[in-house]
């Protein structure tokens, strides 16, 4: 469903993406690893053309997009490809003044020009899908952390996206609330949701992801099934950047309990 | 003190209450509304055109702001009032006066409007655009409401500036509250009086504003991240 050939990314001289490949299926999701730096986050926004490649192709549904430096992009069909890539963000980016209900509506009344009733509607029941009925009137600072990612995935999938895209969705949750975004993940991946993630949330991975791909500078080192990727890989630096997340991740979680009791 | 020289003054005081009052309804309240409304409009034509990427629009931004920044508003306003009949055209005072303090508005507002616009974190930005919304829609949705809030309190300060800036339009014939207590003051020959007066007026209304600046502060301040 979403085909990637040969997609490369520079800023200035400095080449974040270095020609990937790379297929996505309709109701599969995808699993992007590797360590930071290696260009995930880029890739990402390219899928979704917050950045524009410098180089590649990219297609989606009935989208075509070719890119080099002659290329312009209509500003107009960019929009509204973007409308089709639902973007969840590390840091949710909600917009802080508007309520909960506000935050979901606001692509369906503004991009869309549904009338408010409709969008209304809609919104409801999408908060209600990622558990947040009864919150549709507070604002995001009146929030937890996974709160606030789950309207953040409300508001993504307003637009009934093809593809959800996210973006370390957990990684700046406290532990205790990953659980609850991932669980919503979950159950989109059961629904048949297509979904690109960035995490090294390894269970998650190991459960859901169809497929795995490990980025290193730019490049696609390693891809297949989780257990191909996590278990058999030939590549040293893949099991080298596994065995360190594994370690980072128990480590952490030792720490935290410990301070839990040091404050009790 | 002798009573003689207390009764004066308690004459002049009460001769000056009337003139100042009118001076401050007709002059410096309407001046200050006026100029702060129009320069909050331009201000905000500045902020866009300094911040944007193209020379087109970002050049004739940044010139603006130099030149009023860099000139005094009291020389500025007697260019238009005293030089251009030189040229001959001919500006009445209070135009004169709303036009001066309008630019000035514009220039230093626009400043604050950038600061905060810029303060504003660049996944705003993003967030808005990955569910398709247009720049313009982004900006006038997402970006300006938020700046918005960020700029209510150097706004305030900004108004209460030039609620007390307007004085000077006393130079150029109006009977502001300064303009009127000027004129009590010559006509009484209790300046010390008159003018602790207009103080008073001037402490007064930047009081009141004080105090909504609070209020607005309270009520914006709600929901920012
Ligand atoms: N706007 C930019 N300008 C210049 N370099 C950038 C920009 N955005 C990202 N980079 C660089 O691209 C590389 C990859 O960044 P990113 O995609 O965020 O990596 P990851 O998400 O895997 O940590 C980093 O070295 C980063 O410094
Ligand atoms: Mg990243």
């Amino acid at each position: 469903m979403l085909t990637i050939r040969n997609l490369h990314k520079a800023y200035g001289h400095t080449v974040v993406l270095n020609g990937i490949d790379l297929d996505v299926h309709r109701g599969t999701t995808t699993i992007i690893i590797g360590p930071s730096g290696s260009g995930k986050s880029t890739l990402l926004n390219c899928m979704n053309l917050l950045e524009v490649p410098s180089e590649g192709s990219l297609q989606l549904g009935a989208y075509t997009f070719q890119f080099g430096p002659q290329q312009l992009l209509d500003a107009k069909t960019v929009r509204a490809f973007r409308q089709k890539t639902g973007m969840v963000f590390q840091g949710h980016h909600l917009f802080p003044h508007m309520s909960v209900l506000e935050n979901v509506m606001e692509g369906l009344v503004i991009v869309r020009k549904q009338n408010k009733a409709d969008a209304r509607k809609k919104a409801e029941h999408l908060l209600e899908k990622v558990g947040l009925r009864r919150f549709v009137d507070k604002y995001p600072d009146q929030l937890s952390g996974g709160q606030q990612q789950r309207v953040g995935i409300a508001r993504a999938l307003a637009l009934d996206p093809d593809i959800l895209l996210y973006d370390e969705p957990t990684s700046a949750l406290d532990p205790e609330l990953v659980g609850e975004v991932l669980n919503v993940m979950k159950e989109l991946a059961g629904e048949g949701m297509t979904q690109v993630v960035v995490t090294h949330e390894m269970h998650f991975a190991r459960e859901v992801a169809d497929q795995v791909i490990f980025l290193d500078q730019g490049r696609i080192l390693e891809r297949g099934t989780p257990a191909h990727v996590f278990a058999q890989s030939r590549s040293e630096r893949v099991r080298q950047f596994l065995s360190r997340i594994s370690h980072a991740w128990r480590e952490d979680n030792a720490e935290r309990r410990a301070n839990a009791h040091s404050v009790i | 003190m002798t009573n003689e020289r207390l009764q004066h003054m308690l004459d002049a005081a009460q001769q000056s209450i009337g003139p100042i009052l009118h001076g401050t309804l007709l002059y410096t309240i309407p001046i200050s509304l006026i100029s702060f409304a129009i320069g909050l409009v331009l201000a905000v034509l500045v902020a866009l055109a300094n911040l944007s990427d193209y020379s087109l629009f970002n050049k004739p931004a940044r010139f603006f702001v130099w030149i009023i920044r860099g000139t005094p508003i009291l020389v500025q306003m007697f260019i238009v009032f005293y030089g251009l009949p030189n040229i001959g055209v001919v500006v009445e005072p209070f135009p004169t006066a709303i036009l001066i303090f309008s630019l000035n508005e514009a220039a230093y507002n626009s400043e604050i409007l950038r600061a905060a616009i810029l303060s504003i974190p660049k996944g705003q930005w993003r967030a808005g655009e990955s569910i398709g919304m247009s720049y313009a829609q982004v900006l006038r949705r997402i970006i300006l409401p938020q700046a918005a809030r960020v700029s209510v309190p150097p706004l305030g300060n900004a108004f209460i500036g030039l609620f007390k800036s307007t004085s000077l339009v006393t130079l150029i014939t109006i009977a502001d509250l300064f303009g009127a207590a000027k004129l009590v003051a010559a006509s009484t020959f209790e300046p010390m009086t008159v003018y602790v007066i207009a103080a008073l007026f001037y402490l007064f209304f930047c009081s009141l504003l004080s105090l909504g600046q609070t209020q607005l502060e309270k009520k914006f301040g709600k929901h920012a991240m």
